[in-house]
């Protein structure tokens, strides 16, 4: 079976106080992660504060945007096109929630080598997904 | 302090339609509400305590109906976490009974179903959903992905997850209320249509309006009434969610909640004779049923096999009413069936053909939200006197 890849209309992101950079940076192109000065480690979704140690010093970084597939769903009859949800490990650390696009979807698995590439919303907000790498 | 032995189920209600068209959601909620009144023998003005979830109309914590069905009560509180709401207010309730903040309380679900493959618009506000939402999450799809991985990590297969809902068929067929009532093969799921990776249509509940309720007792109430007494022993919860991003989908909340509501009654799940466990969908059941504790993490899929979940074939009699999967699934929220079958079960009035025999301690467990995403679980354990 073969299930082409197919742009779909992609809502806005309403974002909150806080949560500007990534998507700016996101429509540049770039991916970006918190990442926390005092306990090291980086998390996803960004927080102002640190989910593992609950301090403030929490900053950007511009992650590689390589990944490995950890889980993923061929989302059939949701929306006018199937499409791909997926967990997907960043080299950094954290496993986000994001779309698996650019390939035939019947050939995604858990384990998978992938890179960000970024699609746009309605209102042109990057917003960062994931290809085979 | 402990809920042990301090509060009773004293009345349940389910409503019997599947499809309502011409009530008012006010009005559904109050039906469910005298029915489990009138299944106790209590009345609306023995009713000091009212407990709801945001499927109550208004908003306010229940403050609408309380004032639409003419209560005056001394204790009323609300918790949202889905599906599972109920299984939380149960315990809530307990604990307000047991604080002697109330004495009858009652706890009502009811509403209208919505398909689980709409994107369902939430507030501004929440933290994960423009990290989320332009994803296309919708219930069936954050299901899949726990179920996407529980098949990779432990080769969990199609057919594992088909038995649940073969055994869930097994029991509806005998509940006239039932939404679906046909018996089905692992075949038949398996040629259903795929709605998400892994997931078939088949493997997915049902979607109806409805409702039901429960009342919670104190000691002294439960004797009065002329009903088997059904005591509450153990009660757990705990949200699970991505933990920064730490993500592990292969397991869920009833890792803590079981073990917690175990542990206040003093029982193991050798010792459950029959189990309602929320089956939103078909990996739901085989997740939790390995996170309780009845086998083996990563052997759900072996366990529900060859009708292992039968009431009269299998070991684990569990949701004998045809669960979310084919009896009734409330405005999207199973929680409240759950408690009401293993009632059911506890008093001896299931249907006769399942029946578990000699059924004296029963779990009902919830889980509410998205299991890949964030949830809500919670655990009950009860006993009949």
């Amino acid at each position: 079976m073969v299930t082409p890849y197919q742009d779909r209309k992609i809502s806005d992101p309403k974002f909150n106080y806080g949560d500007e950079p990534f998507f700016e940076a996101a429509t540049k192109g770039k991916l970006l992660v918190k990442f926390c000065n005092d306990c090291g480690q980086y998390h996803h979704y960004p927080r102002a504060l640190c989910p593992f140690c609950f301090s403030d010093k929490t900053e950007w970084k511009e992650a590689t945007g390589a990944g490995t597939i950890y889980s993923y769903s061929v989302t059939r009859v949701s929306g006018p096109v199937p499409y791909v949800i997926a967990y997907v490990t960043l080299q950094e650390g954290p496993t986000m929630l994001t779309n698996i696009v650019e390939c035939d979807l019947d050939t995604i698995r858990c384990g998978q080598k992938v890179q960000v590439t970024f699609k746009h919303s309605e209102n042109g907000t990057g917003i960062p997904m994931f290809k085979p790498a | 302090m402990s809920i042990r032995g301090k509060a009773y189920i004293g009345g349940i209600y389910e409503h019997p339609a599947r499809k309502i068209e011409n009530k008012s959601l006010a009005q559904l909620h109050a039906e469910c509400a005298k029915g489990a009144l009138e299944d106790a023998g209590l009345t609306i003005h023995d009713v000091d305590g009212y407990f709801c979830s945001t499927d109550a109309p208004g908003g306010l914590g229940g403050i609408n109906m309380i004032d639409y069905m003419g209560l005056t009560v001394r204790h009323s509180d609300s918790t949202n976490t889905g599906g599972s709401s109920y299984l939380y207010l149960v315990a809530h309730a307990a604990e307000a009974i047991a604080a002697g903040k109330c004495s009858v309380a009652l706890i009502t679900c009811a509403g209208f179903g919505r398909p689980g493959t709409i994107v369902r618009e939430l507030d501004s506000n929440i933290p994960d959903t423009p990290f989320e939402m332009p994803y296309g999450p919708v219930t069936v799809n954050l299901y899949a992905l726990s179920a996407m991985r529980h098949m990779h990590e432990f080769g969990t297969t199609s057919e594992q997850l088909a038995w649940v809902k073969v055994s869930a068929s097994h029991h509806a067929q005998h509940n006239p209320n039932a939404y679906l009532k046909k018996v089905v093969t692992v075949e038949d799921v398996l040629k259903s249509p795929m709605i998400s990776d892994p997931l078939h249509r088949l493997d997915c509940c049902v979607v109806t309006d409805g409702g039901g309720a429960v009342i919670v007792v104190s000691p002294e109430v439960a004797k009065r009434l002329k009903r088997p007494m059904v005591k509450l022993i153990g009660a757990g919860e705990s949200p699970k969610g991505q933990m920064g991003g730490k993500v592990d989908i292969t397991y869920t909340g009833a890792v803590r909640s079981g073990p917690i509501a175990f542990a206040e009654a003093g029982v193991t799940p050798q010792d459950i004779k029959y189990a309602s466990i929320y089956d939103s969908f078909t990996i739901t059941v085989i997740m939790t049923l390995e996170d309780l504790g009845f086998c083996k993490k990563g052997e759900g899929g072996k366990f529900v096999m060859d009708g292992n979940l039968i009431s009269g074939v299998g070991k684990l009699p569990f949701n004998t009413d045809g669960g979310g999967l084919c009896n009734n699934h409330p405005v999207n929220r199973g929680g409240i069936t759950k408690i009401i079958e293993a009632v059911r079960q506890l008093r001896g009035e299931a249907h006769p053909l399942v029946q578990v025999k000699n059924c004296d301690i029963a779990l009902a467990h919830g889980t509410g939200g998205s299991l890949s995403t964030r949830h809500g679980s919670a655990t009950l354990i009860m006993e009949r006197e």
